[in-house]
């Protein structure tokens, strides 16, 4: 009988491909993209003059930042974590006070009538300002309306926004609507540097 | 005595990892696939900002990218160290935005045009003036779906 043909040794196979599956998990970038997501108004029409919506003084609130990153809201300095107060107490006006936006009644479908605040967020920038600043207000002011939509989602269904379905989503997109306005372009800080 | 001996020559018998290059095989071939892989070079620095209320992109395929940031080191003597606009694999202009954009819808399907996004990268030193511009500029192309890119915040510092 002829010698048996020795079995090749498999047992490194293993480390090979260990080795390959650690050189594909180190060298692929596995970034998922995630960011705060907006949507920009459409551009208007240059032929057709728009009239200036005239919206109540009470009904806007102007969020301001400098090209030092030095933030104003509703006419005076702010700091950053103070901003999302602010808003939330300007967007939902609790007391119904007179200086606060004012609310109109409006008929959501499936839901019934509701007193929908007619509150704008106008936000300005100057061209210096840095893109960090934007984005941390542009965060807060979505914090803001987020949280508003929460606590009415909690009040009418004892659950989160996110948990909502699609249409109590709907209503509570209605009922609070994000409202975030950012100007034309135009040079906030007057002089020149 | 003998019977005991035999027993337990068996039992020691290796277990065959024979069947281990193939799980770790398949583990390899499942990422290989799973993975992205970046199609382009960059060739701008870019850090993106931390923030909180952040939503995942859920069509990957739909989106096109547009960096804002310090050129790289390799190319700082050709273009300096101001901010550029990099589309594609190449330093841009604000003008090129429109073709860009144009090429981006070309490429895809009529039904999903409408759901386009345009997914902003821009460094966190970027000064807004040169975002306003290429957000003016997608207006003017009717991209009106952005996304600013935006990396998780770890913890809530105060600032």
């Amino acid at each position: 009988m002829a010698k048996p043909t020795p079995e090749i040794n498999a047992g490194s196979m293993a480390d090979i491909a260990f080795l390959l599956l650690i050189f594909f998990l180190v060298t692929t970038s596995m970034d998922v993209d995630k960011g705060i997501q907006r949507r920009l108004p459409p551009m208007p029409d240059e032929n057709q003059k728009v009239e200036a919506e005239q919206i109540n003084k009470r009904n806007i609130m102007v969020v301001l930042i400098n090209r030092s990153d030095r933030l104003f809201a509703g006419g005076q300095p702010m700091e950053i974590y103070m901003l999302k107060d602010k808003v939330k107490e300007f967007i939902t006006n609790p007391a119904n006070l007179p200086n606060l936006p004012e609310k109109k009644e409006k008929n959501i479908e499936g839901f019934g009538p509701y007193m929908v605040s007619r509150a704008v967020v106008s936000l300005q920038n100057d061209r210096g300002t840095s893109y960090e600043a934007y984005i941390q207000v542009q965060n807060e002011l979505m914090k803001a309306f987020n949280e508003v939509r929460d606590e009415f989602a909690m009040q009418h269904w004892g659950k989160k926004y996110a948990a909502l379905d699609e249409t109590q989503q709907e209503i509570a997109r209605e009922a609070i609507p994000q409202n975030i306005s950012e100007q034309e372009p135009r040079e906030v800080t007057k002089t020149r540097r | 005595m003998a019977k005991f001996k035999t027993k337990r020559d068996k039992g020691l018998k290796p277990i065959s990892t024979a069947s281990l290059p193939d799980v770790v095989f398949m583990l390899l071939f499942f990422f290989m696939v799973s993975v992205s892989f970046r199609q382009t070079e960059r060739v701008v620095m870019v850090k993106v900002p931390e923030a909180t209320e952040i939503a995942k992109l859920e069509r990957k395929d739909l989106a096109s990218y547009i960096n804002i940031g310090t050129p790289l080191q390799v190319y700082q003597a050709q273009y300096g160290t101001d901010a550029r606009i990099q589309l594609n694999d190449s330093f841009s202009t604000v003008e090129d935005i429109r073709d860009f954009v144009a090429a981006a819808r070309e490429s895809m399907s009529e039904a999903d045009r409408p759901f386009m996004t345009v997914n902003l990268k821009v460094d966190e030193s970027v000064r807004m003036g040169i975002v306003t511009d290429v957000k003016q500029e997608l207006r003017r192309c009717s991209a009106l779906k952005i996304m600013y890119s935006t990396r998780k915040k770890v913890e809530n510092t105060s600032f």
